[in-house]
């Protein structure tokens, strides 16, 4: 008795939308606590545990994917009007992109044909199959950029998403010890280098370090996706014959 | 606040709908963003609710990405095969992208000369 009726209830809920958003939404603030617990080690990365514990739960009650995204969708939506948000941190940086124009043009074409080629050629090098070479190629612009961008050009959104969750955290990880090794000592250029190759994973993390790191972080994000979307198409026409 | 996330909503649906019409190569929400972006340029300012919108959406972008990362768990075979290619283009990528931006700033701030507003 007890027991078909704790069925009927999970036979509910496991089809509803509400359960699979609410849970979302609390292993995020459970991987928030743990994180803050943690004080702020970049091991314990948020994204990370979330996504582990989110699989972990998936996967002991059998649920499919597309049944969870079915209530994770209401959250995966605010992407969009997120990425159009990333306007506001940019505008907000408009006195320096005027005074430094020309260094930081540069700088954002040469990073981000660097980040494209870069995952192009190990990814081919190392024998990846040819949709997994175009769900890398986007890595190091901000996820919907990414996504949206894969599957443009014959990648799978979802890998594209692991590629830039893994460069993210591992650029969040091996910032500080590689700036330190090249001696990079200018907070704005040890920003901009981490929000150019691991893009808002690599911001937040920049932001903990200071305001002027933080700030360039946010801004070369905000390039690098402007610049990653109207570079992709062009070098992977350019470079085709080898891929 | 609620004005400002209608804001971005419309940036965005104009974004998208302009990408689809045009069949223009970028996403419909990057365009949306440069459309703000020029927007505010424009108008030279920025509104106070459009700040709490971005703000509010921006404080919890980790959260946003959770979903789609999740999606991975449909992937576990392919990326059990390509292990290596996969997690050595994404690390050693972020490495060589990492040293070749911060080596490409510096020498164009000393080459230009370029001075910083100290803080």
């Amino acid at each position: 008795m007890g027991d078909v009726g704790l069925f009927r209830v999970w036979v509910f809920l496991s089809s509803s939308p509400l359960l699979w958003l609410t849970v979302t939404v609390l292993v995020y603030l459970a991987a928030l606590w743990l994180y803050a617990r943690s004080g702020g080690h970049s091991l314990v990365n948020p994204i990370l545990l979330s996504v582990a514990g989110l699989v972990g739960v998936l996967h002991f009650t059998a649920t499919p994917y597309p049944v969870y995204f079915e209530g994770a969708k209401f959250v995966h939506f605010l992407i969009g009007p997120a990425t159009v948000a990333l306007a506001i941190p940019l505008y907000a940086q408009l006195e320096r992109l005027k005074s430094m124009w020309l260094p930081i043009g540069v700088a954002v074409v040469v990073g981000s044909t660097v980040a494209i080629v870069s995952a192009l050629a190990i990814g081919r090098v190392l024998g990846a199959s040819h949709s997994t070479l175009m769900s890398l190629a986007p890595k190091s612009s901000t996820l919907p950029i990414a996504m949206s961008l894969a599957e443009q050009i014959g990648g799978v959104p979802a890998l594209a998403a692991m590629a830039v969750a893994v460069t993210g955290i591992s650029g969040a990880m091996m910032a500080q010890p590689l700036l330190n090794l090249l001696r990079i000592d200018d907070p704005a250029v040890r920003g901009f280098a981490v929000g150019i190759a691991s893009h808002a994973i690599g911001t937040a993390r920049a932001m903990q370090v200071g305001t002027v790191n933080g700030a360039f972080a946010a801004l070369a994000l905000a390039l690098n996706a402007v610049a990653t979307a109207l570079l992709i198409p062009l070098l992977i026409g350019v470079l085709r014959p080898l891929l | 606040m609620v004005h400002g996330f209608a804001l971005l909503l419309v940036c965005q649906l104009i974004g998208e709908v302009a990408v689809k019409a045009l069949s223009l190569p970028v996403p419909g929400p990057l365009l949306g963003m440069l459309l703000l972006f020029a927007g505010l340029l424009v108008r030279g300012g920025l509104p106070d609710a459009l700040r709490d919108a971005a703000n509010a959406l921006l404080r919890h972008l980790m959260l946003l990405f959770i979903p789609a990362i999740t999606g991975v768990m449909m992937y576990f075979d392919r990326i059990a095969r390509e292990w290596l290619p996969f997690m050595a283009a994404c690390i050693g990528g972020t490495a060589v992208t990492m040293i070749a931006t911060a080596l490409t700033l510096r020498w164009m701030l000393r080459v230009t000369g370029t001075t910083r507003d100290p803080e």
